[in-house]
């Protein structure tokens, strides 16, 4: 791959029955990088995916995926790209080694046989590859799928939620996996949930209800959330964080140990919000907004108007 | 990209695989034609024999006993009950303990030698006419043969003169009304009708349920080598289960195979994609394997009753007799039944062939479609 945009779509859209999943959406990801795809269920995550590796056909939009037209060259897009499903998606009822070797096949990888031996001592289950797959644990059968999915020696790997149900070891290692790949040139999209796994990326996007709120690193997609929060200790807790959330310019109120974490988008409503609170005995500190807070944010919908600022409409036609 | 040999080989090795590692749909494939060969071929007969009669004789002479030897003679009738009164006999009827009572009134004897042609009474449960019908037929000739030695002297005009045209009947292809040679080869269009549709269905939305669909339809394949390959193992399932019937068919119930093999294994790979295609439709229609299941049943109940597989085709109205040329089962047991008991050759076959043809175009056409939609 020449360095440039591994990813660089404008405009995508989708609709299925008069309701539109994705919302032209514009999208870049340089080769080499490990994006976070983020956003809650339903916002549009897979759609995208499928769109990007040739499963759905877009109703719009324009762009490149590895240097081939998302719109016409599918076919050569499906060759290079490697998808990893929500589900494991691999076939329960064969062997590690059939269902490698029936990937292998269906990509028509010449020497067959010392790949698929290759990506079974990778995995390190040589002298396993008779299990069925459907016999393996969760971390057992993602990293299966993993294997799988990057049989073709791929370009771009499209994770869909890869470690939904994975215990934290699995998880880690996966990532550290992930991190790996990614300094031998390989292109990450990966749709998540967990904010340990977006602090992760090199970069972040952000969709929700089909549109993109937000890109960046994670830094700049915290800043872009403009979102002040404070911390406070003290006693009752609970009672206060019920006394903050009624006032206006309080967006959050959330626990964290022995603290509450109080945010908002306007600073000042914010500070006239918790100032009849200032006195002891809370304690009050500003921090920074945490990832988890802006994603807070970010579904709390108040944001999805504010935020379809100018990235949004740029470039596409 | 164009269709490769190789992809598609590679997704019918899958199929095979997985296939037997399924024990359950494997038994049923072997499974359902031996269950409903045995069932069907020896458990069911239109012809029924034997069947318990009462008897009434209010006259006990020597041809009214006659007349009763030669009724059991023909083998329909077995006199398991005497009964005394007519009232008698009717509650037998009804309780359903015999099929009929024979009547042999009072004077029976003398009313005959006088040449005053008295009556004989049967009363039949004709509930059900299929079981009763063959028996009534019988009864004239068995009355007639049994009194004949009698009409000799006065009674020599009774036996009348010859009819004025002589009635020849040649029961063809099937002349002992033998019920499995009807059956067995018509269960083997509705076993194949059964198990491809079935089997296909469940064969696709299988993959769709467990998710492996997607997965398969992310890598660079055709659709037509996602179909082709799902449909290759069954076209050679639905050969094992014709194999299978034609062998038991030819030993166990020693069906007549008049015609040509080959032609009705020619004949059959038309019958088998046209159900195959219309397997896969379903499956595109249906989410889940159980919505595949119901459509399949769906589909096959109108096959099992308006092909002509159980009840006769002429037998039914004009509208469903429409219905029924236009499902492929009707034009397979046709032509299964032609070749096999007649003897037909293939200029019969191809009047009833091209049906089944058009049938199979139409629903290939249909599942490439509907599959090709439910890619988006």
């Amino acid at each position: 791959m020449p360095d440039g945009l591994a990813i660089d779509v404008h405009g995508m859209t989708k609709r299925f029955d008069g309701l539109t999943a994705v919302n032209r959406v514009d999208l870049q990801v340089r080769t080499g990088d490990i994006c976070g795809f983020l956003g809650p269920n339903g916002s549009g995550k897979t759609t995208f995916i499928r769109m990007l590796c040739g499963l759905l056909r877009p109703d719009g939009g324009s762009g490149t995926c590895l240097g081939h037209d998302v719109m016409t060259g599918s076919e050569a897009i499906k060759g290079l790209v490697g998808y990893m499903t929500q589900r494991f998606s691999f076939w329960d009822d064969l062997t590690i080694h059939e269902n490698l070797d029936f990937v292998a096949r269906m990509y028509s990888i010449g020497n067959r046989r010392r790949v698929v031996r290759e990506s079974i001592e990778r995995l390190g289950l040589e002298g396993q590859g008779n299990k069925l797959a459907g016999e393996l644990s969760g971390g057992w059968k993602q990293r299966l799928a993993l294997a799988a999915c990057m049989i073709h020696d791929p370009k771009l790997l499209l994770l869909d939620e890869p470690t939904a149900g994975v215990d934290p070891k699995a998880r880690r290692e996966f990532w550290e996996e992930i991190h790996r790949l990614a300094e031998q040139g390989l292109t990450f999209l990966i749709a998540t949930h967990y904010m340990d796994e977006a602090e992760r990326c090199h970069r972040l996007a952000f969709i929700l209800n089909g549109k993109l709120l937000s890109q960046g690193t994670v830094a700049e997609v915290i800043e872009q959330a403009h979102l002040t929060t404070w911390s406070v200790s003290g006693p009752d807790l609970t009672g206060l964080a019920g006394k903050l959330r009624v006032r206006p310019g309080v967006e959050q109120a959330v626990a964290f140990g022995n603290t509450l974490h109080i945010s908002g988008d306007d600073a000042d409503a914010l500070l006239g919000a918790i100032a009849p609170f200032r006195a002891a005995p809370y304690e009050w500190r500003g921090i920074d907004s945490s990832l988890e807070d802006v994603f807070i944010h970010f579904m709390g919908g108040r944001a999805g108007r504010q935020m379809e600022g100018p990235r949004m409409d740029g470039p596409s036609s | 990209m164009k269709f490769s040999p190789s992809r598609l080989w590679a997704i019918v090795v899958k199929e095979f695989v997985q296939m037997r590692r399924d024990r359950l749909t494997l038994g049923m494939m072997a499974g359902i034609p031996v269950l409903q060969l045995l069932l069907f071929g020896y458990a069911i007969n239109a012809n029924p024999k034997h069947l318990p009669t009462a008897v009434l004789m209010a006259d006990n002479g020597p041809q009214g006993r006659t007349l009763l030897y030669a009724l059991e003679n023909s083998s329909y009738f077995d006199f398991v009950r005497r009964v005394k009164t007519e009232p008698e006999g009717r509650r037998l009827l009804a309780r359903g303990d015999v099929q009929f009572v024979v009547n042999i009134p009072e004077n029976f004897t003398r009313d005959f030698l006088r040449g005053a042609r008295p009556a004989i009474l049967v009363e039949a449960d004709a509930t059900d006419p299929v079981a009763t019908v063959n028996a009534l037929a019988a009864l004239n000739a068995a009355v007639n043969g049994a009194l004949k030695n009698d009409l000799k002297g006065p009674l020599a005009f009774l036996s009348g003169t010859a009819p004025p045209v002589e009635l020849q009947i040649h029961a063809l292809y099937n002349p002992e009304d033998i019920t499995a040679y009807n059956i067995v080869p018509g269960l083997m269009g509705t076993i194949l009708t059964m198990t491809m549709i079935a089997i296909t269905g469940l064969a696709i939305t299988r993959e769709r349920e467990s998710g492996t669909m997607e997965n398969l339809l992310s890598m660079p394949t055709r659709p037509l080598e996602v179909m082709i390959g799902k449909i290759v193992p069954y076209i050679l399932v639905g050969y094992m289960q014709m194999a299978l019937i034609l062998l038991t068919a030819r030993l166990l119930f020693r069906v007549p195979m008049a015609g040509s093999i080959a032609l009705l294994m020619a004949v059959t790979f038309v019958f088998i994609v046209a159900n195959l295609a219309m397997g896969i439709t379903f499956s595109t229609l249906a989410t889940t394997q159980r919505q595949a299941m119901q459509m399949s049943m769906f589909f096959f109940l109108p096959n099992i009753l308006l092909s002509g597989f159980m009840f006769p085709f002429r037998g039914m109205p004009v509208w469903a007799q429409d219905i029924g040329e236009f499902l492929p089962l009707t034009h397979f047991l046709r032509i299964i039944r032609g070749i096999l008991l007649k003897g037909n050759g293939f200029t019969d076959v191809v009047r009833e062939l091209w049906q089944i043809a058009l049938f199979a175009i139409v629903a290939i056409a249909l599942s490439v479609k509907s599959f090709r939609r439910t890619l988006d």
